[in-house]
């Protein structure tokens, strides 16, 4: 039985792979057919309509996101009939929309913009309702705006969050014309089990859901002679930001961002895989203090398996979802936290420059950074730890606002004194990274040798595979470490929620036996996260997660515990991982929250 | 234990906790609490293991699950255009001529609450409206106030 079969589309034979939808055979010919909600992350909802297509002999259009094709189907995508179609349907779409497209946020960036355009929908047919509708606008959260005047109610946001994440914050209420996305009882995004990942945000076709921008408050900053402004970039933006300006997916840029950083005007441009690193140092001692207490002393109120804490869209997950399970969670401040309580504190002493002074920004590949920064105790430094986080998106609105031709940057290297990075830290962009660079420094911390992986690459934790396990067998480990000799450290790596919730399942009910888990909250890890370029997609992930682990091979250093500036800080500050400095700046805790 | 909480228990032991016993244990709530409250609904996605906003967008869809909270009588009338053609309106202006609530309020007694529902599936003999669980066809404004006459005076009854 062949696994072909022969259709035609617009009149043209094709032989296309069977099971295939009209939409898929239609893409495989280099033939695009509009839509709005179907995304390739999630299942097909069919309910925009404007995919339709004509299949020949069958009087009423079929979605050509919904519809398998059949042997023999003549599809056309183009008749008039089709044609005509579509653009009532965009019209109708609009007669609901706030189409105010000069003041909105996503403008030049919205798909229902797009289609407009390129349907030429110059006159409004239909009465045009958005003004009589009584649509709210949700601004309480720090990190993402919910205009439901924007909202066509694809409902991509409620699929997302539903099967990428498995939260469920948004859901479908109420019916007919008053049919809304909204939250449990309507309530603000703030005020429920919302993670602000921002999946939503990056999946929203229009401009319904945004991330809050920060874009004027980092000018107004920039401008104030009186402030020292500091920025930190995050492993997953320099994949990312190329993508905003023109470059193809898996761009690498980080030279060219770190130029374009000096030329907007910030006094100095440092790393965030500088605390990414360090992150390993406090993370991995933490783990092995843990399995200590564990195995030597037999301490059995020892929580494992320890969970990563960098992701703070996972953090807000556990939070609600699992919250008798937050002494598992490694009490490291995520990398952005902990550089931003170094920098009004280590910096500041280092550059003789009051605290006060210091305005810390951040360009994170994350909404939920937004609201990390925002938490009542991220304030260890006697100050507002990270004052500003924009996301990759902002930072080129911030580049393309001051005219920069970003491709004629040359690339220059990031300041000195946490600017320093490893391979290690780049990782932490891609899922599995932080496990295999916590791996990379455990392993040598406790053997003395490097991990019995070819050229340190731990491919079973690389990959996009939803659930990533493995395990190291620790053997003739240096004398301190004896008593892990022969153990199988058994790891796990999560990435998207509704994984973590696979994971922390298996957990809860004792299937599996785990001693550390890496979570992270987005699909593919930091470099799909809810403030990277929109769109996103399987293939653009997977180029940016090539781009990530190129971006490390290339360096030079590999491993947390070689980066020097990590060593002289140790040396002149903290003293040691977990030393009482690390307690009060670069740990924390977490809240138990309701689940709803 | 708090008794919504209990019933719900109940109910779910009962039904079993799966998706498909949600409707049931919605309307059993709003059988003794005229409402589905926020509470409830937590109470109800806990014991059924599944998102409160799923919860939420499922009462919303149906008219006759309240999420407000609901007189003891809910006056009902069909807004859909048989009814509408035969007059609603003039019943609508006489009971909240009568009961001086607007659409959507409940009095202050707690006795009524004044709604609009879709087709009643009465239009032969329109205009319609239900009160808690009982149909009225053929509605005038002095037929209305009649029924609602008696309405007051169960209750007074009752609390007599």
């Amino acid at each position: 039985m062949t696994n072909k079969i022969n259709i035609t589309i617009n009149g043209f034979p094709v032989e296309i792979k069977k099971g295939e939808t009209i939409i898929q055979a239609a893409d495989s010919q280099g033939i695009t057919i509009p839509t709005l909600c179907y995304h390739k992350d999630l299942c097909v909802a069919g309910n925009c309509r404007v995919c339709v297509v004509e299949v020949v002999g069958q009087t009423r259009l079929s979605a050509a996101c919904a519809t398998p094709c059949e042997e023999g189907m003549e599809i056309l995508t183009n008749s008039l009939k089709v044609r005509n179609s579509r653009k009532h349907i965009i019209e109708l779409l609009l007669a609901e929309h706030n189409a105010d497209c000069t003041k909105c946020y996503r403008n030049g960036n919205c798909e229902l913009q797009k289609l407009s355009s390129e349907y030429k929908i110059m006159t409004q047919d239909f009465l045009e309702l958005a003004p009589l509708k009584k649509y709210s606008v949700d601004m309480y959260s720090p990190s993402i705006i919910k205009d439901d005047s924007k909202c066509i109610r694809c409902q991509r946001c409620v699929r997302t969050c539903a099967e990428l994440q498995g939260v469920n914050a948004l859901t479908v209420a109420h019916k007919g014309d008053k049919m809304k996305i909204t939250t449990f009882f309507e309530k603000a995004m703030r005020d429920v089990v919302c993670t602000n990942c921002g999946q939503c945000v990056n999946h929203c076709p229009t401009g319904a859901l945004v991330e809050k921008n920060y874009i004027e408050e980092v000018w107004d900053a920039i401008a104030n002679p009186a402030k020292h402004v500091v920025v930190q970039t995050a492993p997953a933006v320099r994949v990312g930001l190329g993508e905003e300006l023109g470059l193809p997916a898996g761009s690498r840029v980080t030279g060219k961002m770190v130029a374009a950083l000096k030329r907007l005007g910030f006094d100095a441009v440092l790393d965030t895989d500088f605390t990414a690193d360090l992150t390993i140092m406090e993370e991995g001692t933490e783990l092995l203090a843990r399995l200590k207490k564990a195995l030597v002393d037999k301490d059995e109120t020892v929580k494992l398996p320890m969970a990563t804490s960098c992701s703070p869209g996972w953090i807000k997950y556990i939070e609600h979802m699992y919250p008798e399970y937050l002494d598992n969670l490694s009490t490291c401040k995520s990398p952005q936290q902990m550089f931003g309580a170094l920098a009004k504190t280590y910096y500041a002493k280092a550059r003789n420059i009051e605290p006060e002074n210091i305005v810390s920004v951040s360009v994170m590949p994350c909404t939920a950074k937004k609201f990390e920064a925002y938490r009542p105790e991220m304030h260890d430094s006697g100050y507002r730890d990270v004052d500003y986080v924009l996301t990759t998106r902002e930072l080129a609105i911030l580049i393309k606002q001051a005219g920069l031709d970003f491709n004629k940057l040359e690339p220059v290297k990031y300041d000195r004194l946490m600017g320093d990075s490893t391979g290690a830290a780049v990782i932490f962009g891609a899922t599995g990274g932080v496990m295999e660079a916590a791996l990379r420094t455990a392993y040598e911390l406790v053997t003395g040798r490097d991990v019995p992986f070819k050229n340190l690459n731990i491919e079973p934790v690389r990959g996009m595979e939803g659930v990533k396990e493995a395990s190291i067998k620790i053997e003739n480990p240096l004398k301190e470490w004896a008593f892990l000799d022969g153990v199988e450290l058994k790891c796990a790596v999560a990435h998207g929620l509704i994984n973590a919730k696979t994971v922390m399942d298996a957990v809860k009910t004792g299937k599996v036996n785990y001693h550390f888990i890496e979570f992270m909250a987005c699909p593919g890890g930091c470099l799909g996260g809810g403030g990277q370029p929109i769109p996103t997609s399987p293939e653009i992930r997977k180029k940016r997660a090539e781009a990530i682990y190129a971006e490390d091979g290339a360096l030079a250093l590999r491993k947390s515990h070689e980066n020097p500036e990590v060593q002289k800080l140790y040396k002149d500050f903290l003293k040691h991982p977990l030393s009482d400095v690390s307690h009060h700046l670069l740990h924390t805790s977490y809240t138990k929250r309701e689940r709803f | 234990m708090n008794p919504i909480k209990s019933l719900i228990r109940e109910m779910a032991d009962k039904r079993g906790r799966s998706r498909e016993n949600l409707l049931p244990i919605m309307q059993a709530v709003v059988e003794r609490e005229k409402y589905l409250s926020e509470y409830s609904m937590i109470e109800i996605a806990k014991q059924f293991d599944i998102p409160a906003a799923e919860v939420y967008g499922t009462a919303t869809f149906y008219s006759f699950i309240e999420t407000r909270p609901a007189g003891q009588y809910i006056i009902r009338i069909c807004k859909t255009i048989t009814c509408a053609m035969k007059g609603k309106n003039q019943i609508l202006f006489a009971i909240q001529d009568m009961l001086k609530v607007k659409l959507g309020e409940t009095t202050p007694d707690r006795k009524f609450t004044l709604l609009e529902t879709n087709c009643l599936g009465w239009c032969h003999k329109a205009p319609a409206m239900m009160v808690n669980n009982e149909v009225y066809t053929e509605l005038t404004p002095e037929k209305v106030r009649d029924i609602l006459t008696g309405y007051m005076k169960i209750n007074d009854q009752n609390l007599n």
